[in-house]
């Protein structure tokens, strides 16, 4: 297929991008986004021209690393995938495609398509962890049986890949999605309970000071998620902000 | 050069013991004032940098990715084994060490996979107190499962995620000391070279991908926890980031690089479908507990299916070739990777396989669906339930198992698996060579460790499914921490040490040069160009059979290509800022190199062992032949300058615990 794509291409940081016109051309409906995004790339790099900066590396929807924004959408058209999953066959012959970055202040463009996420690493380190040395001398693993479905649903909240999705659809550019699936993921479990409170304290001044705006209930961030973290992670993060916040001495 | 492995005496289940009883400790004060860099940050390097910052060692971390829960560790899927024998199914750590040494063909050194045997149980331990979530059964307690080699269930999961909820358990530990200053984290940092003083590694030159700048880094020890160089292939289940330039530098700066040859092809992934193909899937090897194995027994019904005027579901029973559970009885469908993986080649070669470019075999659940459909109606107490209630139950339990594999293939193929056999065929996953270490993982330079898949060390020529989570973090949690403190004991006067010395200046100019030559030699050819040319030859030449004839024309080609890479390679933009085709170009410039290291040790070795076979020697029903009275060594090879000329080394390979006997899963 032939497809006309509107790609924002921005040198740096700090310079002003805008969206330019590329054709591509013989797009086999069995490629990737992103392999497609390689025909483009490869073209432009024959002809002279700077190829488009891009983040990507697992290329199998698990890394997190890859965030397109297609059409107006976080990672594209499809549900429940990234962008690297996303194939041509979504699209059809002549379409034209809009791809931009991330955009989210606290997101700041690199290059091109490619943002900076280190505000994610900044609220783990806040408090996304269980204070345990590696010595290897800890509980049998079976010392302390956790209810399966405990165990499943806080699972399901650590398969968030931290791709940044969430942010980038919220029109206030929250992070309330990704921070409350690590918030529950240990509030689940019973070896999570001894930093509960300060946890969930830590790593939303985090997220607050990082830029990242408020929750207003619009569910956009689940909508696009590609890995379908549920909205009931940030009721439930609400809820541990709640508590912790009215009797922070227990 | 003769290469000395530092093996503790005493007997194999002491002799681990007994180092951490007598290694010389750094005291907590002098830990403060010494530096280490920990390179890569998947699950060996995101461990260690956070055990080295709990110890109180101060660590610079780097990763090439945006983040350090990036790193490729993440895509793992199946599980990590343990010796906990949770499943009282007769497992013990001789176990795990025996089978270990079995499935790598006797190629791998005793000492080091028994004591891999010995922390396993460990690691399981401490990343459920991590919060790992690992999966569970009714009773709230660890469930296991099978992987192949094994016959018994040794393997801990969490769904087809297991690598990603370890590689965040361990990404969690480190933040947690990038939270206390313990550990200052450099994202989107690539290490170019390693700079040696006195003898010794003293610090890395690295570029900063943002601003492009080259950066000086020191520190008393340096670990590269950098990973496998599958990506030689071009095509593999790897990332496209993953790459081998921090060994490959080390490498040309005297690290020994061993067994290079030994690379495994993984039996099941989703096979190629065209030109355009920049990266292969997995599906992991779990998903051979449930699934069979098949292909046509009749060449035209093979052709029928190639041709889609058969359905695979409407070829009955007795026309399907199950070739694993038919030449394997013993292990079927489990049989270790090496094997699974060289007979499906082997059907297909005869002309059995069933996609439109003849090579991929089937990968069946329907079976297993019916299994447990039924098994779950018995469970519920349903009687009298129709044929389609017992598929749809046990769909439903076959989803939770494997659910997001099956999602991914689907979007890849465009296929429903729960509906038709998945379709799969051999791909490039794993690397057992690597950089030569000792007991103690250091390198042939003193000072410089490899951890994980960028070490040599555990896998021999093939490596068990499952075992390569458990080797990063053993090496990361639980070894490194310990056999570091023996060379940093002599550290502990050393001070900081400067980076604008000679050593720093020659090795930030080498790396100048390179990057500044790919600028100025008015090349006009992509690096994917030069990269695909070379993963193709390799992939022929050297990849699930190689033979003398093959090896040695690949040789030829690929110092053509390193030849015309240089002259005609394109790189657009400059030094400044972000660049990721640069990037690319340093990496591929390594690659080419190795890649001839690789065919030229596949030569040398005149055996066929584990993932490295070659097609001169094989018994009469095609299964690889060793030849232990020669080639029981580990091949080391020395950077001479040439890359085409290296020395070789050997450490000879010593059994005293484990009869070495042909190995054989029938």
């Amino acid at each position: 297929m032939n497809l006309t794509l509107k790609v924002w291409r921005q040198k740096s940081t700090s310079e002003q991008g805008k969206l330019v016109e590329y054709k591509v051309s013989e797009i086999s409906e069995d490629m990737s986004f992103l392999e497609m995004m390689d025909v483009l790339n490869y073209k432009l790099i024959e002809s002279g021209d700077d190829p488009v900066a891009f983040d990507h590396d697992c290329r199998e929807g698990i890394c997190g690393m890859c965030s397109m924004f297609i059409n107006g959408e976080a990672h594209g058209p499809n549900r429940g995938v990234t962008t690297c999953q996303l194939h041509m066959r979504s699209f059809k012959d002549g379409d034209t495609i809009y791809i931009e970055p991330w955009r989210s202040a606290a997101f700041p463009v690199i290059k091109d398509l490619m943002v900076d996420r280190s505000a994610f690493d900044r609220v783990q380190q806040a408090g996304g962890f269980i204070s345990v040395n590696t010595s290897g001398r800890t509980l049998d693993a079976n010392a302390i049986p956790v209810p399966k479905e405990d165990a499943d649903k806080s699972f399901d909240a650590a398969t968030c890949i931290g791709c940044g999705a969430c942010v980038a659809t919220c029109p206030n550019g929250s992070a309330m999605l990704f921070v409350s699936a690590k918030v529950s993921q240990y509030a689940l479990l019973p070896q999570g309970q001894v930093e509960r409170k300060e946890r969930v304290l830590n790593m939303v001044k985090k997220m607050d000071e990082e830029g990242f705006g408020n929750c207003s209930n619009i569910g956009a961030c689940e909508v696009q998620c590609p890995k379908n973290i549920s909205l009931d992670n940030i009721a439930r993060m609400n809820r541990e902000y709640l508590m912790a916040s009215i009797k922070p001495e227990n | 050069m003769t290469l000395d492995a530092k093996i503790p005496s005493g007997s194999i289940d002491q002799k681990w013991t007994k180092y951490k009883n007598s290694v010389r400790l750094v005291n907590p004060a002098n830990k403060r004032n010494i530096d280490v860099i920990v390179v890569g940050t998947g699950l060996a390097g995101a461990s260690a940098a956070a055990s080295l910052a709990e110890m109180g060692y101060k660590v610079k971390a780097l990763c090439f990715q945006d983040s350090p829960r990036r790193a490729h560790s993440i895509a793992a899927q199946g599980g990590i084994n343990a010796a906990k024998n949770y499943m009282n199914d007769g497992d013990s750590t001789y176990r795990l060490f025996y089978d270990t040494i079995k499935g790598g063909d006797y190629r791998s050194r005793e000492a080091n996979v028994h004591r891999l045997a010995e922390v396993s149980a460990n690691i399981i331990d401490q990343c459920v107190a991590q919060g790992v979530p690992f999966a569970r059964d009714y009773g709230g307690l660890l469930d296991n499962r099978s992987f192949g080699g094994t016959q018994v269930s040794r393997t801990f999961y969490a769904k087809g995620q297991t690598g990603q909820q370890l590689l965040l358990g361990a990404y969690s530990a480190m933040s947690r000391q990038v939270g206390k200053g313990n550990i200052q984290l450099l994202n989107r940092h690539e290490m170019l070279d390693l700079v040696i003083v006195d003898g010794k590694a003293r610090g890395i030159i690295a570029r900063n991908m943002v601003t492009g700048e080259l950066e000086r880094h020191s520190a008393h020890a340096v670990a590269l926890c950098t990973g496998g160089y599958g990506n030689v292939f071009f095509l593999s289940t790897n990332a496209m980031g993953s790459n081998v330039t921090a060994g490959w530098r080390a490498h040309r700066r005297g690290a020994l690089f061993a067994n290079p040859c030994f690379t495994q092809i993984h039996p099941t992934c989703i096979p190629v479908s065209g030109d355009h193909q920049s990266k292969l899937t997995l599906m992991s090897e779990s998903l051979r507990n449930d699934g069979r194995i098949w292909v046509p027994k009749f060449k035209e019904d093979a052709e029928a299916i190639r041709a889609k005027k058969l359905r695979p579901n409407d070829l009955p029973e007795e026309r399907r070739d199950y070739y694993l559970e038919r030449r394997y009885p013993a292990f079927g469908n489990l049989v270790p990777r090496d094997i699974a993986s060289r007979a499906a080649k082997e059907r297909c070669d005869e002309g059995f396989g069933v996609n439109s470019t003849g090579e991929a075999v089937y990968l069946d659940f329907s079976a297993a669906i019916v299994r447990y459909g039924k098994a779950e109606a018995n469970v519920k107490g349903l009687h009298n339930v129709t044929d389609a209630e017992i598929l749809k139950l046990g769909k439903k339990v076959v989803e939770a198992k494997y659910g997001n594999l099956f999602q991914m293939y689907e979007q890849i193929v465009d296929e429903n698996p729960y509906e038709t056999p998945m379709m799969i065929y051999p791909a490039v996953h794993y690397t057992m060579g690597g950089l030569w270490v000792d007991y103690e993982l250091m390198t042939t330079i003193p000072g410089c460790y490899a951890c994980g898949e960028a070490n040599f060390s555990d896998h021999g020529a093939n490596r068990l499914g499952a075992s390569a989570l458990m080797q990063g973090l053993a090496d990361g949690y639980f070894v490194l921490p310990y056999t570091i403190g023996n060379y940093l004991a002599d550290e502990i006067k050393t001070g900081s040490i400067p980076t604008n010395t000679p050593e720093f200046d020659e090795a930030e100019n080498n790396v100048r040069k390179q990057l500044e030559g790919f600028f100025t030699n008015g090349g006009t050819k992509p690096v994917d160009y030069y990269h695909k040319k070379l993963g193709k030859i390799i992939w022929d030449k050297c990849g699930m059979a190689r033979n003398e004839e093959g090896l040695k024309w690949a040789i030829t080609e690929i110092k053509k290509i390193r030849e015309d890479f240089y002259k005609n390679v394109r790189v657009p933009g400059s030094m400044k800022g972000m660049n990721p085709e640069l990037e690319k170009a340093a990496r591929v410039a390594d690659f080419i190199e190795l890649g001839e290291l690789m065919c030229l040790d596949a030569l040398n070795r005149n055996e066929s062992c584990g993932g490295h076979f070659r097609e001169e020697y094989q018994t009469p029903d095609g299964e690889a032949l060793r030849d232990d009275e020669n080639y029981m060594y580990v091949a080391a090879w020395q950077f001479t300058g040439n890359p085409s000329e290296p020395n070789l080394i050997k450490e000879d390979l010593i059994y005293e615990n484990i009869k070495v006997s042909a190995r054989s899963y029938k």
